[in-house]
Formats: structure tokens, C-alpha cells, sequence
């Protein structure tokens, strides 16, 4: 079976313009990518918050309740509950001052059962390295 | 002969790469290349019938319909964000298919090469 690894690399800030929340729904459509492509075919996302793009990652959002549109906590948690992997970069949370009781960390409420992982840039480059496609939000 | 994935979600007024990734498909076509084009986000204005020309404004339709007429060339609209915009399967060129997001992944599959070119 091949499996070709896709990186989403998501920089930009949320809601500012829609780059990030695209990012999150093109992931997401990797898990039917399978009807366009051969038997044995398939894709294996994976999904890291870099520099502002951090931001995305913070709890407790409201946009459904403001703005009436999907909030990125909403995006991050149906990644979370499809057992996509989301990597968030620990030195650009640093810098925000922001810790993991500060960002989403799992879906349990919606039986999510992998959670978001906070790793070292180095770890980062390396799925960027190691990635079929990288595509840059 | 090589397989070309460009991804675009830049708009087609107010940025200019849209413009380029345009010029980069029909440069790859005019070399013998196949390309993919997928249209994301802002960049569904592409698919939009009877733009106008006017010299302030891009114009790439016309080169859309000559790429398309190659048999080299795909062009797709993400579906969602076509249908956001008011744009739908009559609203949209002949030529140009409307899928959803996975389209763009899968051909990014056996794509030879993919240049994703990021919204505003």
C-alpha cells in the first residue's frame, strides 16, 4: 500500500483571512481522498502550527458564537477526533507565553482519542523533510 | 513529459498571484507538461463567465480557455468555496470541473511536481 505524506505547515494567523482555516479543511479531505486515487492508494496528513500560526491552537474560541462561521478549535478538534496529527511548534508557544493549558490539546468530548502534540522545531523540519508534499499556509 | 500541481487561493483582483501561477501553467503546457490547476478560497473568481476586460484588472479567462483546449490542461473549482461565493456549476467556463478538497490531494498523488501557492 502507498502512502504518500502530506505536511500542512500553518503560519498565518486564524480568522485574519481564511489561509488557515483552508489549511485545516484540505487536511480534513484526505480522509476521502481515496475515491480519486487507486486501490492501495492513500494520503497521511499531518498538520503543524508554526509562528503566529500557533494562534489557531488557543481554547475556548468563539466564532460560531459571534460570527456564526466554524471556529478553527472546531476544525482542530474534528482533526483530532479523524486521528490526524497535529503538531504544535514549542518555541513559538513560548514566545506567546502560551502553555498546553492554554491550546487544544484533545477531543475527548466528541471521542476524540489522539491529542495534539507540542514539539520542538527540529521535530517540525524533520516531517518537513521526510513529507511527499509540503504545503505552506 | 511531466505532471504539474499548482495550487492557488489567492484572489484574482487585489493580488497578482494568481496572475503568475497562470503564466506558470502555460509555460509548463507550451513545454509539453500536464497541469492541474486547482482553484481555492478567493481564487474561485477564476471560474467566473463573462469577466470583463478592463486594463486595470487581471484578465486570465482567455488564456484559461486556450490552456483548456490543449487536452493538457485540468482546471477545478473547490466546491465549497465556489458555492460560498455564489459560484455554481452554470455560473462557472466550459471546461472547468467542480470537486471538493480531495480532488486536489489526489492529484497531488502522482503529481511530478506540486507548487502551492498560499492565499492573502
Amino acid at each position: 500500500m502507498a502512502v504518500k505524506k502530506y505536511a500542512f505547515i500553518i503560519e498565518k494567523l486564524p480568522y485574519k483571512s481564511e489561509t488557515s482555516r483552508l489549511a485545516l479543511t484540505h487536511a480534513i479531505a484526505s480522509q476521502t481522498v481515496e475515491i480519486h486515487l487507486e486501490e492501495g492508494e492513500s494520503v497521511e496528513p499531518v498538520i503543524a502550527f508554526v509562528g503566529d500560526g500557533v494562534l489557531n491552537c488557543l481554547k475556548d474560541q468563539k466564532a460560531l458564537d459571534m460570527y456564526g462561521v466554524t471556529s478553527q478549535e472546531m476544525h482542530i478538534k474534528n482533526a483530532l477526533l479523524l486521528d490526524l496529527k497535529v503538531l504544535v511548534c514549542k518555541e513559538d508557544l513560548e514566545k506567546y507565553g502560551l502553555t498546553e493549558d492554554d491550546i487544544i490539546m484533545d477531543a475527548e468530548e466528541i471521542g476524540g482519542e489522539v491529542t495534539t502534540e507540542i514539539v520542538p522545531f527540529s521535530e517540525i523540519m524533520n516531517v518537513i523533510e521526510t513529507a511527499d508534499q509540503v504545503l505552506f499556509f | 513529459m511531466g505532471k504539474l500541481t499548482i495550487g492557488t487561493f489567492s484572489s484574482l483582483v487585489g493580488s497578482l498571484s494568481l496572475d503568475f501561477a497562470v503564466k506558470l501553467a502555460e509555460a509548463a503546457v507550451k513545454k509539453g507538461h500536464e497541469v492541474d490547476f486547482w482553484l481555492s478560497g478567493n481564487a474561485t473568481m477564476l471560474g467566473k463567465k463573462n469577466q470583463s476586460k478592463f486594463r486595470d484588472y487581471s484578465y486570465l479567462l482567455g488564456t484559461i480557455e486556450e490552456l483548456l483546449k490543449t487536452g493538457k490542461f485540468q482546471i477545478t473549482l473547490c466546491e465549497a468555496c465556489g458555492k460560498a461565493r455564489g459560484i455554481h456549476k452554470e455560473d462557472i467556463i466550459e471546461g472547468m470541473n467542480i470537486y471538493s478538497m480531495d480532488w486536489y490531494l489526489a492529484s497531488m498523488y502522482n503529481a511530478d511536481r506540486v507548487i502551492h501557492i498560499g492565499g492573502e
